[in-house]
């Protein structure tokens, strides 16, 4: 009988995770192994990964990374790809992360149409730090900064920031996903295929911005913190294709 | 021998450009020699300086208080630096534009109609290289040959320009001559 | 190779390149543009990355990127610029990715002037950024010297996994003169660098992380810097000496301060003061040993500053228990001192002897 749900190639085994039961980072950190599998990349990979709860992603990840300080994956990033353009690069980022401290790094790169790919978890919240309002909590979420929930007179409002990206000539593909579901899962594995292709063919920046549950900087059960990602965070962070230039810029590189 | 040496004018005169052919013809013959222009917020119209140091020794500061020389190319630039003059030392002004030279009795100034000899030559924007000449004839250093090649070294791809340059630095030398 | 009449800016822009650079990234500030304008000029032709960054702190980040794969790359700044980089200094420290950064330093605190000044010694020379780290820092005096220790910045940046900095100011990037430039060296030649991450290709995968959540690791990290500073101070302190030969007075400066030292003593020489001067080439590590041999003969030594007085804390050390006089003068940023003003506080000094 043929196993179908092989241990991805680059993923490392017999490694235990550090991850809180229900968070939302092993499954996406599993899409990336295999589609790095998928599509050959793996031998060519360079992950950076961020300052926040992903920082020990290479405990798990079987190709090369690298550590970044808080909020420069995507500055990072681009020296290690404009320096060896062949390495496959990947920023692997938080909403702290990626839209509060790096968002000059955001935006920069993405608006310089670096030939990366983003791969941008969101949920809402610091979670390496534990629990504290970040740009993208909703609002009326409570966090350990926003005891009483995210006031927008005084915290501001949610930060669309994959939005704003999105809609930048340098900026070849753009989708939010969220892994609380299988369908989901399956949508976001798809997402990240397409981004990783687009930098295979070199279209320039892409990104995946991925709804994920933190059950416990959100105090709930994984189950309950599941159906807050497809019942509160979807209706701010609508998930779908925000932007797809790609056929576009194959024609400019003719 | 150590002879330091400050250019001024206004911006768009060649101040700056004048102070580099010299330098570098000063390098070209073998001196040591040290180029050191004003820098600042840059203003169109502003005013332009720069010291060049040449020496056949080791240079160690290459900022000068008390410069040997003055090229003074407008008026602004002979008030605000005959007082920077060294005792003894040699102002050498534009005198097409420079109308009043403030006295001072133990400094030497020479008068060389820098735009005038310019326009005689068929190239008003020549004036700067004229007193390059000037001040060379002036100062000993550089030589004729060593300025020619510092010329060529830096406007040789231009044919006219370089022609044009060697022609105002002897005219320059003449005048003083 | 003919020699070349260049500013100190252009300078390091072509020793860099000439010297196997092939990544710079960098943001505007004067009294440095000149040397992100050349490389804008001249660093693609060489088959190399130039990239205007959006701040300094990408910048930095940027340096750690291309350093992580093995690539020679360098950033240049000015003091408040540099304070924006020390995030990224302190990881290049602690990944242990060979990186030059230049500060043409200018007056400060805060955005100060563009007139030269010498007051980012502490941060230079005392790790700057956060963390327990020291990186080597070449203080040259001359266009010629900027272009040596350029060439030099990278080779010890390699040999040592370490971030190195070149520090001038104003007056030394925008000075001009005559420099034979050493013959450029490809790349490709460069001894390889097996820590690099270029992909695992079939081998096993590799990373590189400044985290070190183990106490006694983390010790143990901090530790092995520490062993490299001492092998840098035994086998890389540099410094020049300068009419030291029957000198009964040192003088000790740095960069453009040295030079004007040079006049002052080349004045004071001329009145018959038995004066000489010591030149810090590298100001981490520190040439503290010559400074100790020299205090077996020598009582008197003076220290300028274009700061209010920091290099003399590192001479103070050196000198400790020697029983010398240690005494100091310096103008901070702003105002360039003069020889003459340098050959009147010798001559102070020295009658006091």
């Amino acid at each position: 009988m043929e196993l179908l749900n092989k241990w991805p190639k680059y993923y490392k085994k017999d490694v235990i995770s550090h991850y809180c039961p229900g968070c939302g980072h092993g499954i996406v950190h599993r899409l990336v192994a295999e589609v790095l599998e998928e599509l050959d990349l793996g031998r060519k990979a360079y992950l950076v990964c961020p300052a926040g709860c992903a920082v020990l992603a290479y405990h798990y990840f079987d190709f090369d990374v690298i550590e970044s300080a808080h909020g420069r994956g995507t500055a990072i990033a681009t020296g290690a790809k404009r320096a060896r353009p062949e390495l496959f690069v990947i920023s692997y980022q938080g909403d702290g992360d990626l839209s509060a401290i790096g968002t000059a790094e955001t935006i920069h790169s993405a608006n310089r149409g670096e030939n990366i790919c983003v791969i941008f978890i969101n949920n809402a919240v610091y979670g390496m730090t534990g629990g504290q309002m970040a740009p993208t909590s909703v609002i009326g979420q409570s966090t350990m900064t926003s005891p009483e929930g995210r006031n927008p007179e005084v915290d501001g409002y949610p930060l669309h920031i994959t939005d704003v990206v999105a809609s930048f000539p340098g900026v070849a593909y753009a989708e939010r996903t969220s892994v609380a579901t299988p369908a989901g899962i399956r949508k976001t594995r798809k997402a990240i295929r397409q981004a990783f292709e687009t930098q295979v063919e070199g279209l320039g920046y892409s990104i995946v911005e991925v709804l994920s549950p933190c059950p416990t900087n959100w105090k709930m059960d994984p189950v309950t913190a599941c159906r807050w990602v497809e019942e509160e965070m979807v209706k701010e962070y609508k998930p779908g294709v925000l932007t797809d230039k790609r056929e576009e810029k194959r024609k400019e590189k003719g | 021998m150590i002879v330091k040496t400050l250019c001024a004018g206004s911006g768009g005169q060649g101040v700056l450009t004048l102070g580099n052919v010299l330098g570098n013809a000063a390098m070209l013959q073998g001196f040591h020699a040290t180029y050191l222009p004003a820098y600042g917020a840059a203003m169109r119209g502003g005013t332009a300086n720069c010291t060049i140091t040449i020496a056949d020794e080791e240079i160690a500061s290459p900022v000068a208080s008390a410069p040997d020389i003055v090229v003074a190319l407008n008026q602004p630039s002979a008030f605000a630096f005959i007082n920077r003059l060294v005792s003894g030392g040699k102002l050498i002004y534009n005198s097409s534009i420079v109308e009043e030279v403030p006295e001072r009795h133990d400094v030497e100034a020479f008068a060389v109609p820098a735009n005038d000899l310019a326009v005689e030559l068929g190239n008003a924007r020549s004036a700067n290289m004229i007193m390059l000449g000037a001040f060379a004839k002036l100062a000993g250093v550089p030589s004729r040959e060593a300025v020619f090649s510092s010329l060529k070294l830096l406007m040789g791809r231009k044919k006219a320009v370089f022609e044009a340059g060697c022609r105002a630095v002897d005219k320059g030398m003449e005048y003083l001559s | 190779m003919d020699k070349v009449f260049i500013s100190g800016n252009h300078c390091i822009a072509e020793a860099a390149i000439r010297a196997g650079c092939r990544c710079y990234f960098g943001y505007p500030i004067t009294p440095q543009n000149e040397l992100g304008e050349y490389m804008a000029a001249h660093m693609r032709r060489a088959g190399g990355v130039f990239l205007q960054s959006e701040s300094e702190t990408a910048a930095i980040n940027m340096v750690i990127g291309a350093a992580s794969v093995g690539t020679r790359v360098m950033t240049s700044s000015s003091s408040p610029g540099v304070s924006l980089k020390q995030e990224g200094l302190s990881f290049l420290a602690g990944f242990e990715f060979p990186a030059v950064i230049v500060n043409m330093m200018r007056g400060g605190p805060g955005l100060g002037n563009i007139a030269p000044a010498q007051g980012d010694y502490f941060q230079s020379t005392r790790g700057g950024g956060h963390g327990d780290y020291r990186t080597p820092v070449l203080a040259p005096a001359s266009v010629q010297e900027l272009a040596d220790l350029t060439v030099k910045a990278f080779a010890l940046a390699d040999a040592y996994r370490t971030p190195v900095m070149l520090v001038g100011d104003g007056m030394m990037g925008q000075m001009k003169e005559p420099v034979t430039f050493p013959e450029p060296i490809d790349p490709e030649t460069l001894p390889a660098k097996p820590w690099a991450l270029k992909g695992r290709g079939d081998g096993p995968s590799r990373y590189q992380a400044s985290l070190i959540l183990d106490g006694l690791e983390m010790e143990r990290h901090n530790w092995k810097l520490v062993r490299k500073y001492k092998v840098l101070a035994e086998q890389e302190t540099m410094y020049e000496s300068y009419m030291m030969d029957d000198a009964e007075f040192v003088v000790v400066a740095y960069g453009t301060t040295a030079r004007i030292a040079k006049g002052a003593i080349k004045r004071a020489r001329k009145d018959g003061l038995k004066v000489g001067l010591i030149r810090p080439i590298t100001l981490f590590p520190f040439p503290d040993k010559v400074l100790r041999e020299l205090a077996r003969s020598i009582r008197h030594f003076l220290v300028f500053e274009m700061s209010t007085g920091q290099m003399v804390e590192d001479v103070r050390l050196a000198l400790e228990n020697c029983g010398v006089e240690i005494n100091f003068h310096g103008r901070p940023g702003g105002v360039i001192p003069t020889p003459v003003e340098f050959s009147r506080v010798i001559h102070r000094y020295y009658r006091r002897m």
